[in-house]
């Protein structure tokens, strides 16, 4: 469609003086837009209020929206069961028998493992829950990974806590509002955890590649010990997330470690569970210590 | 007249005599559409990388190709900020982009005001590519120029989508001119 003909001012002075305003109005838009820009790159925190206000006033359409979310891939779950019901059985039945066997060899370590910590006298660390919450919704289309979850302050959420699924872990709370709170999620590309491989000692960062995979940085460098199908789980170091939580799978080794595979995919997980920080005392008096490092957004 | 052809003296936008359009719809629904846009985030798909395209802006564009001259020229400052409380955008990144995109829709129509379908996409086609990289390379992720593939299927879909927004929208307005004001 053509440009309405107010857009051309010609001579007409007013006109004129309008269309000028109109690009000053929209110059100076623009140059607020880079210093807020600026301001926020230099500290994310700045604007979290105004942030999570909006999401709490967004979130009921989020929440219905998980609900359905529910509800369709459980439908579709239901028509493909049809589909390869016969086979699946078959399987399933050889994977209990299997299941069994392990299970009662699980028994057997529990067993010892209780034996052995009644020997050191060490309790039993109780994890407990915060909150347990829905996924609601995520940046998607932006190239940070975030979550919005719905549990808030009135939940007694704060910022640092863990967030797991039954599957493992997702990431951790960085802004909380009202009744709802943004979770970075462990794909983002400032998420940074400790971890270790769930069978022996080799410990590692699993950093964020933004992109739905983790890259497995090894801090011992030397011969790469690690072969596809690791399973590495938190190390407990740093004292932010407990330890023996599943983080991520080895899919692809490279010279200085792997490209993991998320085990606990956000998108087929529904409720997760917010978790108090591991060793929360041990953190607030190294962050005394310390100078205040740059918060990540 | 009306004994002849009851729809005589009515177009598309309803009856011509005694009507007229509601300002309430001539501007709530494009501002409205775009808003809903922006709240895609607010969807349940909990994405582990960049896929969904940005819909506010591609709905703000639309509207723009449709119906110069609807918004002012400053509305990608409001329609910004409101993109930016959730898009998960660092905040201000928003205002600036979809200021300049503005802007810059404006100069080009200057210099082409008379457009045709095919122009209209690779416009938004080279609009999209330019925001959904600046956005990438501003949002305080570690992504270097480099890893600028990440954006590309988002990329490609936001193109691919452009024509089936661009004809909501044109639906859209159809709603948005309805005559349901009713004068004297």
């Amino acid at each position: 469609m053509a440009p309405p003909a107010a857009h051309r001012s010609g001579s007409n002075k007013r006109a004129q003086l309008g269309l000028f305003a109109g690009y000053v109005l929209a110059g100076s838009g623009a140059l607020v837009g880079v210093l807020l820009l600026a301001l926020s790159l230099w500290s994310p925190q700045t604007f979290q209020g105004l942030r999570m206000m909006a999401t709490d006033l967004a979130a009921p359409a989020g929440q219905a929206g998980a609900a359905t979310r529910v509800q369709t891939r459980s439908v579709f779950d239901a028509v493909a069961g049809y589909y390869d019901a016969g086979s699946r059985n078959a399987e399933l039945e050889r994977e209990i028998a299997v299941a069994r066997v392990r299970l009662a060899e699980a028994e057997a370590v529990r067993q010892e493992n209780e034996r052995l910590k009644a020997t050191l006298g060490l309790a039993r660390g109780e994890t407990g829950r915060v909150a347990i919450a829905r996924l609601i919704g995520s940046s998607s289309s932006s190239a940070r990974r975030f979550a919005f979850i719905s549990a808030g302050r009135n939940d007694g959420v704060t910022n640092g806590m863990p967030v797991t699924s039954p599957m493992g872990l997702v990431g951790r709370v960085l802004e909380t509002g009202a009744n709802t709170s943004r979770v970075l999620l462990l794909t983002d590309s400032e998420s940074m955890v400790p971890v270790r491989r769930a069978t022996d000692d080799v410990v590692a960062f699993a950093e964020g590649r933004a992109d739905g995979s983790l890259r497995i940085r090894l801090i011992n460098l030397g011969i790469n010990p690690l072969v596809e199908g690791d399973v590495f789980v938190t190390s407990g170091a740093g004292g932010m997330f407990r330890p023996g939580v599943a983080v991520a799978m080895v899919t692809r080794v490279t010279d200085d470690g792997a490209i993991g595979q998320l085990l606990s995919n956000p998108a087929a997980t529904d409720l997760v569970i917010v978790e108090p920080i591991w060793q929360r005392e041990v953190l607030e008096q190294a962050a005394e210590e310390l100078p205040p490092e740059g918060v990540t957004q | 007249m009306e004994q002849l052809n009851p729809r005589s003296r009515s177009d598309a936008y309803g009856k011509k005599i005694n009507r007229d359009h509601s300002p309430v719809l001539v501007y709530g629904v494009p501002c409205l559409t775009i808003l809903l846009g922006s709240l895609t985030p607010m969807l349940p798909v909990i994405a582990p990388a960049p896929v969904l395209p940005p819909f506010g802006l591609l709905i703000l564009i639309a509207w723009r190709l449709l119906r110069p001259g609807l918004l002012p020229l400053w509305a990608g400052f409001p329609f910004g900020l409101f993109d930016d409380l959730f898009s998960g955008q660092p905040f201000g990144s928003g205002i600036m982009l979809f200021s300049l995109i503005l802007i810059g829709l404006d100069l080009l129509e200057a210099r082409f005001p008379w457009r045709n379908f095919w122009q209209n996409w690779l416009t938004t086609a080279a609009i999209l590519a330019a925001y959904l990289s600046l956005a990438a390379l501003l949002s305080g992720a570690q992504i270097s120029v480099m890893q600028l593939g990440l954006v590309l299927p988002q990329l490609l879909l936001s193109i691919v989508l452009f024509p089936i927004v661009a004809s909501l929208v044109t639906v859209l307005d159809r709603v948005r001119l309805l005559r349901v004001r009713r004068i004297g």
